[in-house]
């Protein structure tokens, strides 16, 4: 087993989909069942509930407030687990509920 | 509240909330960029939250979150924040930290500038009704196109031109004037009373989502009361009138979904309580000297929760729709009139008056003929029902007047 890190980032932009309610509720409890997994199989290294705010340096060694390494993407959050290789990892990030509305999630693996 | 309900809930009561305080900061220009701001707010949360519970105050979280995903936006998107700048509300000093003021008068506020700027007689009237739905109340496309049934394509394109109208008309988002509110007022009243409209007489099967549509309706016209400025009697009038009709939701319908007739209604269903709030709301109205169609409106309605006939009643009743079609005429008036009319005057005389009218294409009208033709020569009365059912549209409606014939048809037997 090696242990990944996935990041998490949102890129809301889809208006015609703003969700309902209903929807924000199913979205919520997808995130409550993606975590609920990882943890019953043991898979989870590092959890966190992130603060919304962060702060990016740039080349110009200016600090910047928002976590966002690009214009647009927000980094949501971020989790550490353990997956077997690359192809595992990309499997759990499939499923990660951040997809539904136009995110991302970024896999890397600790050495 | 339980978890599980929460945040459906804060999206209905909070999302609205960031979109206006957001728009009245933007501008109507880059309504997008609230609504966006707004939604991935809400995104946030259900990511956040899942992980470690709902946070102590989750209004103020959501609040938080949108202020820095706010300030983020307008320090990275350095093209918008140039075309914004000039035009933004905040002071003009570069340096200072943008404020995105979230304290319940600003959201208050920022609601009411929003009601101003989206009932606009620029929107066409088609698109009224969605726009507002969707900008004032937080409704998504799927939900109303499913409220209208309709294609989700087709309302995505009503809200869109709706936007631009709004965009192209350089729509600013304030705070009318007291000169402008007279006027003003008048089409923010009738959108609301469209809306309500569409909840309480929409053929859509889905009852929750009607309610939910009358009680939109009834909040927006809450804010109106609720505000200083646009406390006009007219809009206690219109919240009055609301209050009488949705007093007899659980009444109107039985339980396979048909249509109950008022004179067969269950008056221990009609709720009382709303019924002494339109009463409240109606005295309330009763002030200054505009006599509104709301005025008139919600006065036949409050004669209508007093389900017991009485010469008083119909004569009030009809006293009010012969000012109600004075200051405004309508189809639906008239054949209402006469209605009242043959309560107050006997069927003979209203049958003369109602075969003045002459509106052959509407199946209220024969509807209204065969109801006064009842009981003096019923054959006429089949055959105005049948003509009635020809016209009628809904299949609701086609029910009840099968009902009337079977009705006759038992009466002769």
């Amino acid at each position: 087993m090696d242990e990944f890190l996935l990041v998490f980032r949102r890129d809301f932009q889809n208006r015609e989909n703003q969700p309902s309610p209903e929807q924000l509720q199913e979205h919520f409890q997808k995130w409550h069942a993606w975590y609920d997994k990882m943890a019953s199989e043991d898979r989870i290294v590092l959890q966190r509930r992130w603060d919304g705010e962060g702060l990016v340096v740039n080349a110009q060694k200016t600090v910047l407030n928002g976590p966002y390494a690009e214009i647009k993407e927000a980094i949501g959050g971020a989790v550490i687990i353990r997956a077997a290789n690359y192809e595992e990892a990309a499997e759990f990030a499939k499923a990660v509920p951040i997809l539904e509305f136009g995110g991302n999630v970024e896999i890397r693996k600790a050495l | 509240m339980e978890e599980k309900e929460l945040l459906p809930h804060l999206f209905r009561t909070e999302y609205r909330k960031l979109v206006a305080v957001l728009c009245y900061l933007f501008g109507i220009e880059h309504v997008e960029v609230a609504e966006d701001i707004a939604s991935d707010t809400f995104l946030a949360a259900a990511e956040t939250w899942a992980i470690k519970g709902v946070p102590e105050n989750p209004a103020a979280w959501l609040y938080t979150v949108a202020k820095n995903r706010t300030k983020n936006y307008l320090k990275r998107n350095t093209v918008f924040e140039q075309k914004v700048a000039s035009e933004i509300r905040y002071s003009s000093d570069k340096e200072a930290e943008i404020d995105i003021d979230m304290s319940p008068k600003n959201i208050t506020d920022s609601q009411l500038a929003m009601i101003f700027a989206v009932c606009n007689p620029l929107i066409p009237a088609e698109s009224q009704v969605a726009l507002a739905l969707n900008l004032l109340c937080g409704f998504g496309v799927q939900e109303i196109a499913d409220a209208f049934l309709l294609n989700k394509e087709v309302v995505y394109k009503r809200i869109q031109r709706a936007k631009e109208k709004l965009k192209e008309g350089r729509i600013s988002i304030t705070q009318p004037s007291v000169p402008e509110i007279g006027e003003r007022l008048e089409t923010v009243l009738t959108t609301i009373y469209l809306l309500y409209s569409e909840g309480y007489y929409s053929i859509s099967q889905n009852t929750t989502l009607r309610k939910e549509l009358c009680a939109e309706a009834m909040r927006l016209n809450f804010l109106l009361i609720d505000n200083e400025l646009t406390d006009r009697p007219e809009a206690s009038a219109l919240l009055s009138l609301m209050c009488f009709h949705s007093s007899r939701f659980e009444a109107r319908t039985n339980r396979n979904g048909e249509m109950v007739l008022y004179e067969d209604q269950d008056e221990s269903l009609w709720n009382r309580e709303l019924i002494e709030r339109g009463t409240y709301y109606l005295s309330r109205a009763s002030t200054g000297e505009k006599l509104s169609r709301y005025h008139l409106e919600a006065g036949i309605a409050y004669w209508h929760t007093h389900k017991e006939d009485s010469h008083e009643k119909w004569t009030h009743i009809l006293d009010l729709y012969n000012h109600l079609l004075a200051i405004e005429y309508s189809p639906i008036a008239a054949l209402n009139r006469i209605y009242a009319l043959a309560k107050v005057s006997g069927k003979e005389a209203a049958i003369g008056e109602a075969e003045h009218l002459n509106l052959t294409n509407n199946h209220f009208y024969y509807s209204l003929l065969g109801n006064l033709y009842a009981g003096i020569d019923d054959t006429q009365a089949t055959t105005h029902y049948e003509t009635a059912i020809k016209l009628a549209h809904s299949e609701s409606d086609k029910a009840i007047l099968f009902r009337n014939i079977a009705r006759l048809q038992d009466n002769a037997g």
